[in-house]
């Protein structure tokens, strides 16, 4: 957790309630702010994300739209171009695809093109990941697919306090930016074991989160666990897996959530792999040409003197999102177990 | 931060302000219903053109509703399909079929049997009357709502079930949510969580048939609201350009998810009006009417398999459920909506059709009621021994890897060792075959 502004008084949030907070301070702050997307505004949006604020801030700044994600990007877009700072909602990053060239060829482009005259100034929230028996159409992760577009960030929060902070600075930054929501842990951290009562994060120090403003600065990763063993990378729900896998094992590993993959905090990374000699990568999305391809090609070119072990990736596997056997498909605590024991063999 | 380039209206002070105009829907949770602004044209009023006629002259049946049944039961104008009583009946009972076969499944996702479900409550008409007027060997393309066409194609109960359960019988590994459905054998596509994808998709098989000199054409349903996406409009165009072979239906029942059709376009015009732009013919029905479904689908069955060209049907209707079992209706639309619905029941409605014109009763409906209500509770039973969802009877678990590719490359085989290595080190439940 890294503070860069504080702000009193705090209260217990879920990671729901955080980002729903995290909008409301920003629509009081900056009437350029405003929030659309497919039942965000009446209802609230199908997970809760965007209550409260279309009675709060009134229906020309929280509305809802029709069901059609290249018009609700291409929108945001030209909202941004006006001077607005839009926060469209994607409601599951699943289906975030029609609306693809609006994000690369436009949203992603349009500093670029125009030398600067027009921005996108946007950040679309969108609810990602599995673990929840959504089926292949409500699970799945995506942000290799925008990590690899220039000119977008992609953040993913991991708890309510950094996903408010992370927010916040999203909704600031002059970028477009992709801001997934891990949805298995909106409620509560989860450790991975799926047969285990879900926790919720009433007692997760995170889930303490400042009501006002505060920003958690893009492209700034957390070592959430400090250690000397081996640099486990993670972000989103796998922080908590990685987490619970490393106390049970013993092992003193460090982990780095990643909170920002682009622009990536390289330094932190570098430092840490370069005491340890050992890198592990952990993520939920398949594992070709996924973000972790790119985080073992940087630790490799930044740290190869370094290593003592093979880098390792732990992913999801390369098949779309299972319904039943979701548990098997999910890197859980018996994958990243396995990588572990692997990587430290020769330790 | 970046100034709006024209935010301040003082800026030019002698100009009309500019408002946004955002949709609100009449009634929300608490309001009093009153549907009398809903325009209802009295049943026969419309006028059946015959199937060779081009677009163009029959516009005005894009803003209108073709109704059969009137209130008081009888089948009246150029639309009455005139249908056998056994034909009348058949359809009465794939409808409450379908009644009972989602009222069963919805308690079985409350029980916990499984992840998810959805209804089809008030629109049972749409997708069965459909179904009778096509061919069997016509090619369907549903949404997730039209459960009732496999239903009507008197699919396997227990081969639905076995899907929604994810068990160990489903044909479909477990792969798919629950009601996502594919049955190649009775013309029943695969069904896509993703919204309107389907609908260029049976454009292009309708194209195909009509290339190759076949006989049969294509249907395809998407909710109102979907109608948005572009593949919507797309599909259109394709169809209108190479006339293509399909029927396109649009389900109109009033609410995507939380969003009332209004967010979809309806306080401007009509569903079926889209066509009009396109030049595609375009009927708008009553689709709590069954014979104004039936008729409507034998109309734009007869000019596709005519190569008179592709039909838009909207379908006026009502979602008396939620969206699914994920959400709760009450928290966006008034509670008296469903009852309030002007156009009715449509498993009412036809059952007084059927009672007056002497071919059905009380008695017999409700002997029927309680006999397809025990076939779906038997049904239930057969699909439950082959095992509900998370109970740790699912496929075998490398099953996960079939299906990515025809022939498994290495890196898939590779990572199916893995995941088999894991399921040794690990006991988990579904580790007992």
């Amino acid at each position: 957790m890294t503070m860069t502004e504080s702000a009193e008084p705090t209260t217990r949030m879920n990671m729901i309630q955080a980002i729903n907070s995290a909008l409301d301070v920003m629509m009081d702050r900056d009437p350029d702010v405003v929030v659309m997307g497919e039942d965000v505004g009446y209802f609230g949006g199908v997970f809760r994300a965007t209550a409260g604020l279309q009675a709060k801030f009134g229906k020309t700044r929280v509305f809802d739209t029709p069901i059609t994600e290249i018009g609700i990007m291409g929108v945001a877009i030209g909202m941004g171009a006006y001077g607005l700072r839009p926060v469209p909602e994607i409601q599951f990053a699943d289906y975030i695809y029609p609306a693809l060239d609006q994000l690369v060829s436009e949203a992603a482009r349009l500093r670029y093109r125009s030398a600067g005259e027009f921005t996108a100034p946007i950040t679309i929230r969108s609810p990602y990941g599995g673990g929840i028996f959504g089926g292949q159409t409500h699970s799945q992760s995506p942000e290799g697919i925008f990590t690899h577009v220039s000119g977008m960030k992609t953040v993913i929060p991991s708890t309510p306090y950094d996903a408010k902070g992370l927010l916040i600075a999203a909704i600031e930054d002059n970028d477009p930016v992709l801001f997934l929501e891990p949805k298995r842990i909106y409620n509560g951290p989860f450790d991975g074991h799926w047969d285990r009562p879900a926790q919720n994060w009433s007692k997760h120090p995170a889930g303490e989160v400042p009501t006002g403003h505060y920003r958690v600065e893009l492209g700034k990763a957390a070592i959430v666990r400090p250690g000397e063993a081996l640099t486990i990378l993670a972000y989103g729900t796998m922080v908590h897996v990685c987490r619970a896998v490393v106390e049970e094992s013993g092992v003193d590993a460090e982990i780095i959530d990643l909170r920002t993959l682009v622009p990536l905090d390289i330094q932190t990374i570098e430092a840490s792999v370069k005491k340890t000699g050992r890198c592990m990568i952990v993520h939920e999305a398949t594992r070709t040409s996924g973000f972790g391809a790119e985080l073992s090609a940087l630790v490799q070119e930044r740290c190869f003197y370094h290593l003592e072990a093979p880098i390792e990736r732990v992913t999801g596997f390369d098949t779309p999102y299972p319904h039943s056997l979701e548990w098997a498909y999910f890197p859980g605590p018996v994958r990243i177990g396995q990588a572990l024991k692997k990587i430290m063999k020769d330790a | 931060m970046a100034e709006p380039d024209g935010a301040d209206a003082r800026l030019r002070p002698n100009m009309p302000q500019l408002s946004l105009h955002v949709p609100e829907p009449r009634f929300r949770p608490g309001d009093p219903v009153d549907f009398a602004e809903v325009d209802i044209p009295a049943a026969g009023a419309a006028r059946r053109p015959d199937t060779a006629d081009a677009p163009g002259g029959f516009t005005e049946l894009a803003y209108t509703l073709v109704r059969v049944l009137d209130d008081a039961g009888n089948a009246v104008g150029p639309w009455d399909p005139k249908l056998s009583p056994d034909r009348l009946r058949a359809i009465l009972r794939h409808m409450v079929l379908l009644r009972a076969f989602d009222e069963r499944m919805f308690r079985a996702q409350r029980q916990g049997k499984t992840s998810f479900y959805m209804k089809a409550l008030g629109e049972e008409a749409v997708a069965v009357a459909a179904a009778h007027a096509l061919d069997y060997e016509d090619m369907c393309f549903p949404s997730y709502r039209q459960q009732g066409l496999l239903i009507a194609r008197d699919w396997s109960l227990v081969d639905m079930m076995n899907q929604i359960y994810s068990n160990t019988a489903d044909r479909l590994q477990g792969k798919q949510l629950p009601i996502m459905y594919s049955a190649k054998a009775a013309g029943f596509f695969s069904i896509s969580g993703n919204l309107t994808t389907q609908y260029p998709q049976a454009v292009g098989w309708a194209m195909a048939s009509a290339a190759r000199g076949d006989t049969r054409i294509a249907a395809v349903w998407c909710g109102e609201g979907s109608t948005a996406e572009g593949d919507f409009h797309s599909a259109c165009t394709f169809a209108a350009v190479y006339r293509a072979p399909v029927i396109m239906n649009i389900v109109n029942n009033q609410w995507a998810i939380s969003s009332f059709s209004g967010f979809a376009g309806a306080e401007s015009t009509t569903f079926a009006a889209r066509g009009v732009g396109y030049g595609i013919a375009a009927l708008r029905v009553d689709g709590n009417d069954a014979l104004a479904v039936y008729a409507a689908t034998e109309w734009a069955a007869e000019r596709a398999r005519t190569n008179a060209g592709p039909t838009l049907i909207e379908h006026f209707t009502y979602r008396a459920e939620g969206h699914s079992t994920s959400d709760d209706p009450g928290q966006y639309r008034s509670a008296g909506e469903p009852t309030a619905w002007p156009l009715g029941d449509p498993v009412a409605r036809l059952k007084q059709h059927l009672i007056a014109i002497g071919e059905w009763d009380q008695e017999r409906h409700a002997a029927q009621d309680r006999e397809l209500a025990e076939q779906v509770k038997a049904a239930q039973k057969e699909a439950e021994k082959n095992g509900i969802l998370g109970h740790g009877l699912h496929q075998p678990l490398d099953s996960l890897f079939d299906g990515v590719f025809e022939e498994m490359p290495w890196h898939l085989r590779e990572q199916q060792a893995q995941m088999m290595a894991e399921e040794e080190a690990s006991g988990r439940p579904w580790a007992r075959k």
